[in-house]
């Protein structure tokens, strides 16, 4: 139905997947996904001072089926979890994820029964974000971080070959617990 | 600081820092040892610790009250209140009077009062507790036109009473707060709703139902409010767990809080 | 397909598993046609717990005939974060790093509702240094301004006016400038510690709130400008969400809401705290009981804690931010080093060079706090959604026993139903935009 399905091949492809991330960084459409503290801070990006318009994102979707960025903005409850999850199985392909804050990254110091321990048990995530919460300027980094990640993805054969190598990586990672030295 | 073994603090007699209160009050626990580690041998040498949690104890007449002066710890004994007959004997006169008008007796309706840091607390035997509260709102002396809602409290020491449901009343008319205690055992976790005074406790006494599992018969619809609807257990009880789980660093694992080492 | 109500119905079917129902789409012509002939034109509507509209994760549930709203519920717990819980496994003081979290657009008044309630367990209350209450009422009062502009800002982005909302947004930052240089932080301050304050001003940030405060009565007027008069929000938001004081004291809904009433009744002026029977401010009050009365209380409302904060400067004298006692101030004198805030070089020196008792003291204080006499309190303070109570219980640890905030988003949002129902879809929206609701605040 969409661009995948007419793709080339070979170093064509390279080309389109070139010009399909130009465009598609250029024309991120937010969901509208405050849930507390962060999304003041989401809300401060897209006014004046920050001006989110900067990066064509100042128009938040109501609606998820016109999103393809989903800014999980705030704490994620036990009770808020499925509908989150809901929402993002609604937004069509291809769609992104940027994890706001520390209690969406790792539920941050709200380790409890009622906080869901990192957004990423619920929905695959793009960015992380950490903060408490974060600055504005700190939201535009990630936003510009994830149009460079939109710019360089891949397509077709290269994306599926991206996401074997990806889980391949994944498998072979240490456990948290086992890595040694510095955080990077 | 000094140890809560210590009941008093002979150089700093009246300031703030010892927990323990000589030995009046009300015994509602008690707690071993220090630092929370109960599990394997005493090595911190404190495990023969033993202190008991008094909250205040009953108050004698007269109760006192803002105006006279006695807001901060001024005796700083649980007789609180302090000397002067003031707006807390007032509100327990007009208490006593309307209840007896009512055919209740109110040595029976009012279990015991407490006044601690210039607030009066009734603690009100959980039978009672509609009519005490009708009367607070309706007898024009006393007038107590806004509940600020329902707190729960579980105390799993205070046998018999382990769960407490309190309610603060302000009087707009005669700028008065005061505090209605209810108690429940665990076995029989009910107390009545007070939805039908005032209708502002609806989500109060949902909330507390959610979290302690109270559970106030005559609520038009007592369900989990903030948990879902399917949840297990009432979360904010002290048998609980706080659900904390370790967290992960490069080479380290840091326990949840509810699983570190505390001073008890 | 045969009848249209028959092709529209779900078909049960028996299985091992239980019943099944089969659910197959229809021809919206015969769906719309079904409808007009059926009389029964009652829709339950779903809004939220993700909707743009809804301020934050609140879920509405309208039953609807028409236009017209015939029972209204709030579906309520999506944010629920069991800060109350995760106090009784932190230190007193480690405390306000929870409370200001949670309405996150009033955080210095948790903080020092819960401070309060800290203090008059300790009985402290009449050591908090004069400096220290005057900061404290500055700051709340600042924060009232950023919260009442939060309120009509996104209040006017939900009816549609995206200016009000820039506007709004543009001057609260003015506000969390101030913040940022006292505080260290934006949001979630944790400025405000039981017995004073976690440090004193900075140099220049009083004459930043006095360039802030003439700034902001210029600002002002362009609310007035832009809303008061403005026919269109006036057609909105008048005799809509209409609320009398019975109603109010039924609801206990406190703060604009009932002063919205005709009601003047703030605990600023009925039971001070904070020394708040010193500043001279008023109460406004309208009489409408609806969203527009409440909106004009709010402006007021902003002009009178201009006014406060103005005395506020005028009243700082030096002195110390922290009460004397050093079993229960934190130890730490704070200073900016080149990795950001952290403990003074001075004091480092002092407690690791010359000084093993101040190194202890440290530790204990930071590690273990300071410990509470047993017993139980309830402080509220006036906060810009309405009476922000703390009831806080002490078993004689070092750490709460039980915390319960009374918050007024919580108790002001029980109103939605009784302001809404018999109203217009619409209007539910300006009617949930006049209580501004704080979902951070109404879960906890």
């Amino acid at each position: 139905m969409g661009l995948e399905e007419k793709l080339p091949s070979g170093f064509l492809l390279t080309t389109v997947e070139q010009a399909a991330g130009w465009v598609r960084k250029a024309s991120v459409f937010p969901a509208t996904f405050g849930l507390a503290c962060c999304a003041i801070e989401m809300m401060t990006t897209g006014a004046g001072r920050y001006d989110l318009a900067r990066f064509g994102m100042e128009v938040f979707r109501g609606s998820p089926r016109q999103a393809d960025l989903m800014i999980v903005a705030g704490r994620v409850s036990q009770k808020m979890a499925p509908v989150l999850r809901q929402v993002y199985d609604q937004m069509p392909n291809p769609k992104w994820v940027i994890s706001m804050g520390v209690c969406a990254s790792s539920g941050g110091m709200f380790n409890n029964y009622a906080i869901v321990q990192g957004v990423d048990h619920i929905v695959p995530v793009d960015i992380y974000l950490p903060g408490c919460p974060p600055r504005p300027e700190m939201l535009l980094d990630a936003i510009l971080k994830l149009h460079q990640k939109i710019q360089s993805s891949k397509l077709g054969v290269n994306q599926v070959q991206a996401a074997h190598e990806a889980e391949e990586a994944a498998l072979k990672a240490l456990p948290l617990i086992e890595m040694k030295g510095l955080l990077q | 600081m000094s140890e809560p073994k210590n009941p008093e603090t002979p150089d700093r007699p009246d300031e703030a820092v010892p927990a323990q209160r000589a030995d009046t009050g009300e015994v509602i626990g008690t707690r071993h040892g220090m630092f929370g580690a109960n599990n394997g041998g005493d090595t911190s040498g404190y495990g023969g610790l033993v202190r008991s949690v008094r909250m205040p104890g009953a108050s004698a007449r007269p109760y006192g009250g803002p105006g006279d002066g006695g807001t901060s710890r001024s005796s700083g004994v649980e007789s609180g209140g302090g000397g002067a007959y003031g707006e807390f004997d007032e509100v327990a006169d007009e208490l006593e009077g309307a209840l007896d008008e009512q055919g209740l007796v109110p040595e029976n309706v009012i279990e015991k009062t407490v006044v601690d840091r210039g607030e009066i607390t009734f603690h009100i035997g959980r039978e009672y507790l509609p009519a005490v509260a009708r009367t607070l709102r309706d007898d024009p002396a006393l007038r107590f036109e806004l509940c600020t809602g329902v707190s729960g409290v579980h105390y799993p020491g205070d046998k018999g009473r382990e769960l407490h449901a309190v309610y603060h009343l302000r009087s707009i008319t005669h700028n008065r707060l005061i505090r209605l205690e209810v108690s429940a055992p665990d076995a029989d976790p009910h107390v009545p709703s007070l939805v039908g005074v005032y209708p502002t406790n609806d989500w109060h006494e949902r909330e507390t139902y959610d979290f302690f599992g109270l559970v106030f018969d005559g609520h038009p619809a007592l369900t989990r409010i903030m948990m879902p609807d399917d949840w297990q257990g009432f979360p904010q009880r002290k048998d609980y767990p706080l659900g904390g789980i370790p967290v992960e660093y490069k080479g380290a694992r840091i326990p949840a809080p509810d699983q570190r080492r505390s001073y008890t | 397909m045969s009848t249209p109500s028959e092709a529209s119905r779900a078909t049960p079917r028996e299985t091992t598993e239980g019943t099944v129902y089969t659910v197959t789409g229809g021809d919206w012509d015969e769906v719309a046609a079904g409808a007009a002939k059926s009389d029964d034109e009652r829709i339950i509507v779903n809004m939220g717990p993700q909707h743009p509209s809804t301020h934050g994760v609140l879920r509405l549930i309208l039953e609807i005939d028409g236009e017209t709203v015939t029972e209204a519920r709030c579906g309520i717990g999506y944010l629920h974060t069991g800060i109350e819980k995760n106090l009784e496994y932190r230190t007193w003081t480690q405390g306000t790093t929870f409370v200001t979290r949670m309405d996150y657009l009033t955080p210095f008044f948790n903080e020092t509702a819960y401070c309060l309630a800290v203090e008059k367990l300790l009985g402290i209350t009449d050591q908090v240094p004069d400096r220290a209450s005057v900061i404290r009422v500055m700051l709340m009062e600042l924060n009232r301004l950023s919260s009442h502009l939060v309120c009509i800002a996104t209040g006017g982005m939900e009816l549609g006016a995206t200016t009000i909302m820039i506007y709004g947004f543009r001057d609260r930052e003015l506000i969390l400038d101030i913040y940022e240089l006292i505080t260290g932080l934006r949001m979630n301050h944790a400025y405000i510690r039981p017995g004073g304050l976690a440090q004193d001003l900075p140099p220049g940030a009083v004459d930043q709130v006095r360039a802030f405060v003439k700034k902001m009565r210029r600002n002002i007027v362009e609310y007035d400008k832009l809303a008061t008069g403005n026919p269109v929000f006036k057609g909105r938001m008048e005799g809509i969400g209409y609320l009398d004081l019975a109603g109010c004291m039924a609801t206990g809904a406190t703060g604009p809401i009932v002063r919205s009433a005709g009601l003047p009744h703030d605990l600023r002026k009925t039971q001070p705290y904070c020394g708040y029977e010193n500043y001279d401010f008023e109460v406004p009050t309208a009489d409408t009981c609806d969203a527009y009365g409440r909106f004009l209380i709010r402006l007021e409302e902003m002009r009178q804690s201009l006014r406060i904060v103005e005395q506020c400067l005028d009243r700082l004298e030096p002195g110390p931010v922290m009460v004397a006692d050093k079993k229960i101030a934190w130890p730490a004198q704070l200073a900016l080093g080149p990795d950001g805030l952290g403990n003074s070089l001075d004091h480092i020196k002092k407690i690791m060079g010359t000084s093993m008792e101040a190194l202890i003291h440290h530790f204990k204080l930071v590690t273990e706090g300071f410990r509470v006499p047993p017993g139980q309190t309830y402080t509220a303070v006036e906060s810009p959604k309405g009476e922000l109570g703390v009831h806080a219980v002490s078993d004689g640890g070092t750490r709460p026993y039980r915390v319960h905030f009374r918050d007024p988003s919580f108790t002001n949002l029980q109103a939605m139903a009784a302001m809404c129902e018999g109203g217009q879809v619409a209007d539910v929206i300006v009617a949930v935009a006049s209580i501004d609701p704080v979902m951070g605040g109404v879960d906890r």
